[in-house]
């Protein structure tokens, strides 16, 4: 069945709608999940009273669990789960490859390290923040250093190749200092991160990863036609005027920021990236006006619904990065086998 | 008539390694060059510093007497249209999103195709009679069909200088046939301006039947420049190719084409 008749059976914005109440519905779901179950009308009743429209008639626990324990926890879900799956929509792109996801250059390795370096050095949370995310960026700066100083190659190769083997030497930094770390305070508090999870979220985190999403969502937005004609290789897009290594520039950076934002606040959380673009462009096809949009509603909304999950399947709440691996294996496996028509 | 695309003492190659060098020869508007050359000659190399992909080792391209030396991409693409040998497209783009794109040249890094660049993009598919495809699965025509929406692209593009880097190869001959035609056709203008064209191709006979001008890429020099009754000679074939042919006039139109002598199954 050719793309065009697929897309010509559900309209773009039907689609999209679909997917935007899909995420409605995982926030409902969200909030009444828990100790303590808010019902959609409480939440909705404190969004107006907050709007200024009409007055709260909600009791204060409420009030506390929406604002400040279980609200923030949703939105950072959606923000994390958008965010992989934006960066991982461009990626796709870029890099011309299904298998890329937004980790390819070294982000979440470098994150890794530096959060894992910022465990061993006993420092406080935010401190350990800040290293996962500058340690995401440097490892991407360096693998973006070494394939500017290797010429005359295929320049994404060289990209994807670097960040491949610059990722494996964070990961035996990773393995050196997990050796080396106390194993009954420290290695605990590693693998808890290097699991990912969103438990210990709170406002603070929420604030510090609004600003890098929204600021690098914003160069793909701009970018989206652009954006398709790299789909086609660099030869091809030059020669249809695009400026291909700026704005491969410009994209690699977006994505590097949204990504090690994102892992610096949940840990490493795998998958996602890589499944959500995919579905999202078996739903709408590839131009990418219209599989932003679509990849971010539905990576936030299978974020949120995987963290639901993390903390209510049992007694003790589940790693995020286990919860994404279990689901996205059989999803991945069913793509390679029956979802093969969106690729070739 | 002035010359559209002039190359002047054009050396060209990869990185450190030059390919070709002292290449030289003008072209006017409505005219068709085709490149000739064995293997391993220079043609794609020469292809692709004309289009700016890789820096010219020495010498000069103008387009209507601008040297197109320091030129952005987007300047060069409102100049040149590329019809790659094969698109390396792998997402499952319509005939029409992939034909929209060359339109990009035409508006700003930010800017979402305008109803201008709809309106091209649909000129462009008619043009080539392909608008039936518009709809369809990039991934999912076939490779004849695939070369026509390619070339739909470069004309969207509208540029003065087409440039199409082996348009027959892997396509069967009702389809080689049909490319030629419309290669020809672009070049003419029918009533609009035409098209001044550039393509390479293995196949001594496409030169005769639609090319003004034949350039023979042997050994990165440019071996011989001229009408192809002039440059596909017997001795010329003899010599580059390291084959014995017979250049014979065939059919009402006495069209020339090269046979091979000794090409004989026994019997």
């Amino acid at each position: 069945m050719p793309a065009a008749a697929r897309r010509g059976e559900v309209p773009f914005a039907l689609t999209l709608g679909g997917v935007a109440a899909l995420l409605v519905i995982a926030v409902c779901v969200a909030f009444s999940t828990g100790a303590y179950p808010v019902t959609p009308a409480e939440l909705a009743g404190l969004l107006a009273a907050k709007l200024g429209l009409g007055s709260a008639a909600v009791a204060p626990a409420v009030e506390t669990v929406i604002w400040d324990i279980r609200g923030p926890r949703v939105l950072t879900a959606m923000l994390v789960g958008a965010g992989l799956a934006a960066s991982g929509a461009a990626y796709q792109g870029l890099f011309r490859n299904p298998l890329v996801s937004p980790d390819i250059l070294g982000v979440s390795s470098g994150a890794a390290l530096g959060a894992v370096l910022g465990i061993f050095a006993s420092l406080p949370v935010l401190a350990i923040q800040g290293m996962a995310f500058a340690g995401g960026l440097l490892a991407v700066g360096v693998v973006l250093a070494v394939a500017s100083a290797i010429r005359g190659r295929d320049p994404v190769l060289v990209l994807v190749l670097g960040g491949v083997v610059i990722g494996a030497l964070l990961g035996s930094g990773v393995a050196l200092l997990k050796y080396l770390a106390d194993p009954y305070n420290q290695l605990p508090a590693i693998t808890f991160w290097l699991l990912g999870s969103l438990s210990a979220v709170n406002r603070g985190d929420l604030a510090a990863l609004v600003p890098p999403v929204v600021v690098a969502l914003l160069p793909l937005v701009l970018l989206r036609w652009r954006l398709d004609v790299m789909t086609l290789g660099d030869e091809e897009a030059t020669a249809l005027g695009v400026p291909v290594r700026v704005v491969r520039i410009v994209v690699v950076a977006a994505a590097t920021l949204m990504t090690a934002a994102a892992v610096s606040v949940s840990g490493i959380v795998g998958w996602v990236g890589l499944l959500v673009p995919h579905l999202a462009r078996l739903m709408v096809g590839p131009a990418f006006v219209r599989l932003l949009p679509t990849a971010v509603l539905l990576g936030a909304a299978y974020l949120l619904a995987v963290d639901t999950l993390a903390r209510s399947l049992g007694p003790v709440e589940l790693p995020l990065g286990v919860l994404t691996a279990v689901i996205g294996t059989p999803v991945f496996l069913w793509l390679l086998a029956f979802g093969k028509r969106g690729w070739s | 008539m002035s010359a559209r695309l002039s190359v002047e003492d054009l050396a060209f190659g990869y990185g450190e390694r030059v390919v070709g060098a002292g290449v030289g020869f003008d072209v006017a508007a409505g005219e068709v060059l085709c490149l000739l050359g064995p293997n391993g000659g220079g043609k794609t190399t020469l292809f692709k510093t004309l289009l700016g992909l890789l820096p010219p080792r020495g010498g000069r391209v103008r387009v209507d007497g601008e040297d197109t030396a320091g030129w952005s991409p987007r300047r060069r693409a409102l100049a040149f249209g590329y019809v790659p040998q094969a698109g390396a497209g792998q997402f499952p783009f319509t005939v029409r999103e992939m034909v929209l794109m060359g339109r990009t040249a035409h508006r700003g890094a930010f800017s979402a195709p305008a109803a201008s660049d709809h309106a091209a993009a649909e000129a462009a598919l008619e043009r080539l009679g392909i608008a039936h495809l518009a709809e369809r699965d990039w991934l999912r025509i076939s490779g004849g069909e695939r070369q026509m929406a390619l070339i739909a692209r470069a004309l969207a593009q509208a540029p003065r200088v087409l440039v199409l880097d082996e348009p027959t190869a892997s396509l069967d001959f009702g389809n080689q046939v049909r490319v030629l035609e419309q290669v020809r056709r672009l070049a003419d203008g029918e009533g609009a301006e035409g098209l001044t064209v550039v393509f390479s191709t293995h196949h001594p006979e496409q030169a005769f039947a639609i090319a003004d001008r034949v350039a023979l890429l042997h050994g990165g020099r440019l071996a011989r420049f001229g009408t192809p009754e002039a440059v596909i000679t017997a001795a010329m074939m003899r010599e580059v190719y390291g084959t014995e042919v017979e250049v014979v006039a065939v059919g009402a139109d006495g069209m020339r084409v090269c046979l091979p002598v000794g090409l004989k199954r026994p019997g």
